[in-house]
């Protein structure tokens, strides 16, 4: 398989990932979307660890992983915290710091 | 022949459940759909020969990860019946920012294949026994070279747990 196949599928989930955070107004699936995103990088790394016989990447990628659960569980946590305060997850009603 | 089969199966199933799941207005549909595209890129690490990440990526992200996006959809009511989308423009604006930003990546992407010696496009792969025993080589580079990191990240992981605990606490007196 040549690499720029791996690049272009990572390519596309990064873009509906990416369309997915502007254009949600639930703030749960704009979470979701980011995710996406961090599993699209993973893809890219681990092709080229393959393609360069080095490990590294995949080094690389778990830490990615570790990085995406921390995220989910503090931004869930704000979520929750945000939802008991306001009874909402819609991205434009969290309008507290507009003015 | 059979490797670009199986990434061919996998990556329809990621790109349609990832298109599927920014799609569906039910936030249950769209974390089940993300889980579906999570497997799918599990099984691509797979074809790449990634077996460590393939299990560690099941485990982690559908095991862990979306159980905890599953429980908050649950605890948060969203059975409001209101439009999902932001507003019409919004969406057009990010499907145009999407094309452009696909389009460049992509340009660049089709154009690294003619950089002599080290193109893009040509399948010169690693020998595939240069990464065989995939976890050993892993553990090593690991808990060698990238020591520093891994504790680093377990300093990540502490502080991302005490501040998951922290905002999702109810408050007594504020």
């Amino acid at each position: 398989m040549p690499i720029g196949h791996y690049l272009f599928l990572s390519l596309a989930l990064f873009l509906i990932g990416a369309i997915g955070v502007i254009t949600r107004r639930n703030v749960i699936i704009v979470l979701m979307s980011i995710e996406l995103i961090l599993n699209a990088v993973n893809i890219n790394l681990v092709a080229f660890s393959r393609y360069f016989g080095d490990v590294a990447g995949q080094v690389f990628a778990l830490f990615i992983i570790a990085d995406a659960a921390a995220e989910a569980a503090v931004g869930l946590g704000i979520i929750i915290a945000f939802f008991r305060n306001r009874e909402t997850v819609l991205a434009d009603e969290m309008d507290l710091l507009k003015w | 022949m059979l490797d670009s089969v199986i990434f061919y199966f996998f990556a329809g199933i990621a790109v349609v459940s990832a298109a599927l799941m920014v799609t569906r207005r039910n936030a249950i549909h769209s974390a089940i759909f993300l889980i579906t595209t999570l497997l799918a890129t599990a099984g691509i690490f797979l074809q790449l020969r990634a077996e460590f990440l393939f299990i560690s990526q099941i485990i982690l992200y559908v095991g862990g990860i979306m159980v905890l996006f599953i429980f908050v959809i649950m605890l948060v009511r969203l059975d409001v019946p209101l439009p999902q989308i932001r507003s019409r423009t919004q969406k057009w604006i990010a499907l145009l920012v999407a094309l452009a930003v696909g389009l460049e990546a992509g340009v660049v992407i089709w154009l690294a294949r003619k950089v002599p010696g080290q193109g893009l496009l040509i399948p010169n792969a690693a020998p595939a026994d240069k990464l065989q025993p995939n976890t050993e080589e892993l553990a090593k580079a690991l808990f060698g070279t990238y020591l520093l990191p891994f504790e680093i990240a377990s300093v990540l992981l502490l502080v991302a747990m005490v501040g998951a605990v922290v905002m999702a606490k109810k408050r007594t007196d504020a």
